[in-house]
């Protein structure tokens, strides 16, 4: 069976484009995707974040349901379908009729639901929709499309085509979707040059940050002769609130490894890395076998299908450093070195790893290729702006109602997506701002909501498309707090080689710490002297991009400087009244004993964790400024409201 | 005898300089830690010296230089904790164990290490000892709570 | 010349592949820098010589930017001035405010740039870094608080010397310099020879001060103070008294020491001579013995050291004399002592050097006789200059005075010792009379001069074709003892130093030495050698009567007891 099926699949991927499948293949194929199934098939979504909520549950309880029942069914573990705050997801198709989606299915939901569902009755328990491309299946009635639902139907989805559909560890799955068919066509009709222009002329622009079109840098490592080349896949994602490589990876890897064959081809390197966090252990996991199910098909290795041409793929684990994000870091980092970046020119497509040409793409412009040369570039150039072409995948997080990954056509607005796909800010609490382009980009505010998504637009407003973090913040959400967020993860994350980074980023959050706290002494307290510091970090802020040797560093100061000029006022208050609006930064506050009503019980004083608190018994306590941390224990304990907040 | 370290470096045949860092990865998986003495072994079969593979491990957040205790204390610094003390019981957690947050006590009993917010913000000031979780710590309960894993060991 | 360039509206003109840094100093332009080491690749670190350039969104690095036509640059735009004087003020924000305190007070770097950049209020402050002072190396003492993490001491203990005792640690603000697992310098791989602490801008590394322990003991009656000093210091002083690089104040020198109270004054440039004895000896001795060859040269402390940890397969190669400072600390204490009828314990014995890894030598446990050191004290080029100046010593109002006799003496082939491919020479000169019986025309040995890494040469000697090759800087030593680990087999001598160019160039030299002083520093030397009259060591006359009448002949018993050593296999961590 096993070889029976590869032989055919084989066969379909010899197959020269122009010639239609016959109609038996097109059905076994079809068997292949589990669209046509003789035995029901049950799907639950079980990337990393399905698994936080709980999936492995659902399987276990979907697989004891069917053992105790005794139905022959598959449990297949698919990944992430990118609404996260509805996870775990549960999908069953029976035979004949379509894929149905259901929401929060709990380990304790599973036996109703397919109880009902092999009764033939649709189940009571919220659903997604049911799947509407398989059109020889029966649809469900009174079931809406899945495509209809009002995540999905605003989106575009190229990169996350198959996530959250398709078997992961299937690469038989992958191949009955079309796959690797791009890269073998392209091996046959483009010459490495032709592969290039191609992509040049669809638009195609980096999706990890800085948005270089990607035929245009491929272009430099092909025209530089070399015995050796390179391809490195960036997948070391540290922004925080980014998460859309993991489950493009965790979801469909051979995607990205078809991508990566492709690129190589394109610049003609025989050797390929993916770099990628060690935190991420399942994508990790998905990788190693979808590459040696690859080599397996001969779709890796030496030879390629007798073209020629060889492709070596190998993982390389990151050991935490963000910074190693940036090019030459990363190279260096493969290499057994300090992830420190280096000057460039020498830019890494001329002189990169081990000192040959090196291309680095991020994870979403790889799985972005197949799909480019399948359909055409005019295809993925008609979608999106004037400069920015094709589709981005934001990753939605913070004070939103719908949490999630999704992927949208350049152009979209960003109110769009807060408010039409992701269904407004949670709680009914109002909207203040949306941080895009993680620690190195800026605040989208009310103001701007209507910008239309694309490289040069969101740098307009100060903010950056960076790998496409998008985390909301409500009224609630403190903007001093926000910047200090961000300055403390980029100071810690700094790699320390060059001055303006190194003691720049340091400055300037020990200016935002003292800002967001109580003033430790008479100098400080002068609100004067604060302000010095606001617009010492303004100054700061400005020589620190202009002079750092690399992006992490050029960007870092972008979070203050942004929440500076869209929320001074709050800034303000913090120094003059020591008001933080939002409640947030809790060290501003000044506690004092009303020496009428304290009546010397001493409980605030044991209650105090840093002994600020003197007093004799049955005396009126009182509070030492200089030690008090601001924690409000002692309003907590105190039985008589003699405690008071300023 | 082959050594722990021997063995993973037998899965590097001819390695270079850009094979250190998985090598040092399943040294610290294996043994727990980068001992002194795995690195000069690493160092080498690599012909590359000690420093600079030090300086490469202490530059990635995932390489830790000392053997964890038996029980590794965790005590969370995030932003809730820090508000109810976490500070001060730290100071007295450092004081009661007698090392600092990084080292091992000589019984090689308790490890301490300082972590960010480890989400149980609910809990604070919490600490996560071999994953057990202690509650609203005090500087009054942290002895009990040393005492009750040092009487598993008797 | 092909390119043209605007800078500040002033058109220049620059070479292709030059950088931006390259272009403005060959027309005369600078723009301050602290990572960058000249002939090493740019890291690009410290950001002090960003300039802007047309076009360019954020400031470039003049280091490491190519020029290209038609480039249009500012090197001092209020932009860049406010940014280098940010970076600056950033740097001593987390800097020690003890500068009236530090070795480096007035040749620090970052003094340099703050009073350039008319740094004159603290505008920036914050948190400091704190670390321990490592004092744990005969040699050498870190300052971590002061170094403001340039990389340049990294760079030249890797890429110069191939040690690689020190590298950074750590990441982000908390990066500093270190050893492997933060033991102290003496644990670690270090040879000591102090090159980091020629391009420290800052006082974060120095050497270990011996200048108190000498003034105290100039000062007791009853302690003989004998003091000489190494063939490279008579013309490297002089900078330090702000003379011209090269000049020879031999005489000067004499003077001052003597008006500080030395008691004797003496050359190493005559044990340097006894070196020359004993090792040409050794080589003609190997060579007609079939002895274990290529032979190495000892000299070097440096070397030696660096020979013990990673060369420990050719220690046997390795000549067994003791290095001139030791030779003469051992005849000081035997021969001297036995004359002058001083107790050996009584003698108190300073050596002047250029050197950091001479203090480590000295201390060295094979260096000492029935437990008294040999050489008690060593101060550096740099440590007597301030000894000078400490006594009040105006030294030009000095008139030349000689050194004493017997041990102050010396021929001009001691005295090329001082820079690289100089042991060579003279070895050759006398290793040519005792094989031939006739002296080397000219006395030159050509190929063996000169300030690059290597140098190789074949020489007549008679019959025999001798293959000779000249090192410095290990890092280019170690290249060749590979080459001859791998079977290379046509040398019969090789001399290593350390630094590069030799000890014109070592460690304790002037601060601030650079390619035109080191170049200078060795012309005065070949030019005394030019003008000396005796150019052999084996025609010192007080050489033969120290042979005479104290150890007998080269190789001896005596000589064996006083002048040879022998090396230790050391554990490389």
């Amino acid at each position: 069976m096993q070889t029976e099926q590869k032989f055919l699949l084989e066969q379909v991927l010899m197959q020269s484009e122009k010639t239609a499948l016959t109609p038996e293949t097109a059905q076994k194929l079809r068997v292949i995707r589990k669209e046509h199934n003789d035995k029901a098939v049950i799907f639950v979504g079980a990337g990393t974040c399905g698994l936080g909520a709980g999936a492995a549950e659902t399987i276990k309880a979907a697989k004891k349901y069917l053992q105790e029942k005794n139905i022959e069914s598959q449990v297949i573990s698919v990944g992430c379908i990118g609404l996260c705050s509805s996870e775990p997801i549960m999908d069953v198709k029976l035979p004949g009729k379509k894929r149905l989606s259901f929401e929060k299915v709990k380990g304790a939901d599973v036996a109703s639901i397919l109880d009902n569902i092999f009764a033939g009755n649709l189940p009571e328990h919220p659903m997604l929709g049911q799947f509407s491309d398989q059109e020889d299946q029966t649809s469900w009635s009174d079931v809406p499309s899945l495509n209809d639902h009002f995540f999905f139907k605003p989106q575009q989805r190229i990169v996350l085509e198959n996530c959250g559909i398709s078997d992961p560890v299937s690469i038989e799955e992958y191949i009955a979707r079309n796959g690797y068919k791009a890269y073998l066509n392209a091996l046959k009709i483009f010459s490495r040059e032709d592969l290039c222009d191609f992509i040049e002329k669809s638009g195609l622009r980096g999706r990890g940050g800085g948005g270089f079109p990607t035929g245009k840098k491929w272009k430099f490592a092909l025209a530089t002769e070399a015995d050796q080349k390179y391809l490195i896949c960036n997948a070391d994602e540290g922004d925080p609130g980014a998460f859309m490589d993991r489950a493009v990876i965790e979801g469909d890897p051979h995607k990205l490894l078809e991508g990566m064959a492709l690129a190589a081809y394109a610049i003609g390197a025989s050797k390929a890395y993916v770099y990628i966090r060690a935190e991420y252990p399942l994508a990790i996991e998905r990788l190693v076998t979808a590459i040696k199910q690859a080599k397996e098909y001969g779709l890796l290795g030496k030879n390629i299908f007798g073209s020629a041409v060889d492709l070596d793929i190998v993982i390389k684990k990151g050991a935490g450093a963000f910074v190693c994000g940036e090019e030459t870091a990363l190279i260096h980092s493969i290499e057994g070195r300090r992830g420190m970046p280096r000057p460039r020119p020498p830019f890494p497509a001329v002189n990169g790893l081990f000192g040959k040409p090196t291309i680095i793409n991020n994870v979403e412009t790889l799985s972005n290729l197949t799909a480019i040369v399948n359909k055409g570039a005019d295809w993925f150039s008609s979608m999106g702006t004037t400069t920015s072409k094709g589709t981005k995948v934001f990753a939605l997080s913070g004070k939103i109602a719908t949490t999630g990954l999704v992927e949208i056509p350049m152009g979209t607005t960003v109110r769009d997506i807060i408010f039409k796909i992701a269904g407004g800010i949670a709680n009914g609490k109002k909207f203040k701002a949306v941080q895009m382009g993680g620690p190195s980009g800026g605040c989208v505010t009310e103001a701007n909501l209507d910008i239309k998504i694309d490289y040069e637009n969101l740098i307009k407003v100060g903010a950056m498309m960076g790998s496409g973090g998008m985390v909301v913040m409500d009224e609630d959400t403190c903007m001093v707090d926000v910047a200090k967020f961000f300055m403390d993860f980029i100071q810690r994350e700094s790699c320390g080689k060059c001055i303006p980074c190194r003691e720049g980023t340091r400055r300037m959050l020990e200016i935002l710490e003292s800002i967001t706290s109580k003033p430790k002494n008479r100098e400080t307290h002068e609100p004067l002297a604060r302000m010095k510091g606001v617009m010492q970090l303004e100054k700061l802020g400005k020589v620190i991009k202009d002079t750092s040797l690399c992006g992490l560093g050029q960007t870092a100061p972008n979070p203050v400087l942004s929440t500076l000029k869209w929320f001074r006022e709050e800034y303000e208050e913090h120094v003059f009244d020591k008001k933080c609006r939002a409640g947030v930064c809790t060290n501003l506050r000044e506690y004092t004993i009303n020496v009428e009503k304290c009546t010397g019980c001493t409980i605030c004083a044991k209650k105090c964790p840093t002994g600020a608190i003197l007093g004799g018994r049955k005396q009126p306590h009182f509070i030492i400024q200089d030690k008090c941390i601001s924690c409000g224990s002692c309003e907590e304990a105190c039985k008589f409201d003699a405690v008071m907040v300023s | 005898m082959k050594t722990t370290v021997q063995e993973i470096l037998d899965q590097y045949p001819g390695a270079g300089r850009d094979s250190l860092i998985p090598i040092l990865q399943q040294v610290q998986e294996k043994i727990g830690f980068l001992s002194e003495e795995s690195v000069i072994e690493v160092g080498k079969y690599l012909k590359m010296p000690a420093s600079k593979i030090f300086g490469v491990a202490t530059f990635y957040n995932q390489f830790r230089f000392n053997q964890p205790g038996k029980y590794h204390v965790q005590v969370c610094r995030g932003t809730a904790c820090h508000v109810l003390g976490s500070a001060t019981v730290l100071d007295e957690i450092e004081k009661q164990l007698k090392v600092k947050a990084g080292q091992t006590t000589k019984d090689k009993l308790f490890s301490l290490e300082v972590v960010a917010c480890i989400g149980a913000c609910g809990l604070a000031p919490v600490i996560n000892i071999n994953g057990e979780f202690h509650a609203k710590v005090t500087i009054d309960s942290i002895q009990s709570i040393f005492d009750s894993y040092r009487n598993r060991e008797e | 010349m092909n390119l043209t360039i605007e800078v500040n509206n002033n058109i220049i003109t620059a070479d292709q592949g030059d950088t931006i840094l390259e272009a403005l100093n060959k027309n005369g332009m600078s723009v301050p820098t602290l990572c960058h080491m000249k002939g090493l690749f740019p890291t690009g670190a410290c950001r002090m010589c960003v300039v802007e350039v047309e076009g360019r969104r954020n400031l470039v690095t003049a280091c490491s930017e190519p020029v290209m036509n038609g480039m249009k640059i500012k090197t001092h735009s209020l932009r860049v001035i406010e940014s280098r004087k940010t970076i600056v003020e950033l740097l001593l924000s987390n800097h020690p405010d003890d500068c009236l305190y530090c070795e480096r007070n007035g040749s620090c770097e970052l003094q340099g740039l703050s009073e350039d950049l008319n740094i004159r209020e603290r505008r920036i402050s914050g948190q400091k870094n704190k670390f321990k002072l490592d004092v744990s190396s005969a040699s050498i003492v870190r300052d971590p608080e002061k170094c403001i993490l340039c990389g340049r001491c990294v760079r030249v203990c890797e890429e110069i010397e191939g040690v690689s005792a020190i590298e950074f640690v750590g990441r982000g603000s908390k990066t500093f310099i270190g050893t492997s697992f933060n033991h102290g310098l003496n644990l670690s791989t270090c040879v000591n020879c102090g090159q980091c602490i020629m391009v420290c801008p800052t006082g974060a590394l120095k050497e270990k001060g011996h200048i108190w322990e000498v003034k105290d003991m100039l000062g007791k009656p009853e302690k003989t103070v004998v003091v000489h000093y190494a063939p490279s210091i008579s013309v490297s002083l002089a900078e330090e008294f702000g003379l011209p690089s090269g000049y020879n104040m031999i005489g000067l020198m004499n003077a001052a020491l003597r008006r500080m109270g030395f008691n004797y004054v003496f050359d190493t440039s005559f044990s340097a001579d006894l070196t020359i004895m004993e090792e040409a000896s050794e080589l003609v001795h190997r060579v007609q013995n079939g002895g274990k060859l290529p032979m190495i040269t000892s000299c070097c402390p440096g070397w030696i050291k660096y020979a013990e940890e990673f060369q420990s397969d050719l220690l046997e190669n390795l000549s067994s004399c003791k290095s001139p400072q030791q030779m003469m600390g051992a005849i000081i204490k035997s021969y001297f002592a036995e004359t002058e009828n001083i107790a050996p314990e009584n003698i108190y014995s300073v050596s002047i050097m250029p050197c950091t890894a001479k203090k480590f030598e000295q201390q060295r446990e094979e260096m000492t006789q029935n437990g008294i050191s040999d050489v008690d004290a060593v101060l550096t080029t740099r440590e007597l200059a301030r000894l000078i100046r400490l006594y009040g010593i105006d030294i030009n109002k000095l008139e030349p005075e000689l050194a004493d006799s017997p041990l102050g003496t010396r021929s001009s082939a001691g005295k090329i010792f001082g820079t690289s491919g100089g042991v060579m020479e003279a070895a050759i000169r006398s290793a040519h009379y005792f094989i031939t019986g006739k002296e080397l025309v000219k006395f030159q040995v050509k190929g063996v001069r000169g300030l690059e890494g290597r140098k190789e040469a074949k020489v007549k000697v008679g019959e025999l074709e001798v293959g000779v090759a000249v090192v410095s800087g290990l890092k280019n030593a170690e290249i060749l003892m590979d080459e001859i680990r791998n079977g290379r087999n046509d040398l019969h001598f090789i001399e290593v130093m350390a630094c590069p160019g030799g000890c014109i160039n070592g460690g304790g030299q002037p601060i601030g030495t650079d390619e035109d002083a080191v170049k200078a520093r060795m012309m005065s030397l070949y030019d005394i050698d030019e003008k000396d009259a005796i150019k052999v060591s084996h025609k010192n006359p007080y050489i033969t009567e120290l042979y005479d009448k104290f150890l007998g002949k080269p190789l001896g018993h005596k000589s064996h007891e006083l002048l040879h050593t022998h090396y230790q296999i050391r554990d490389v961590n």
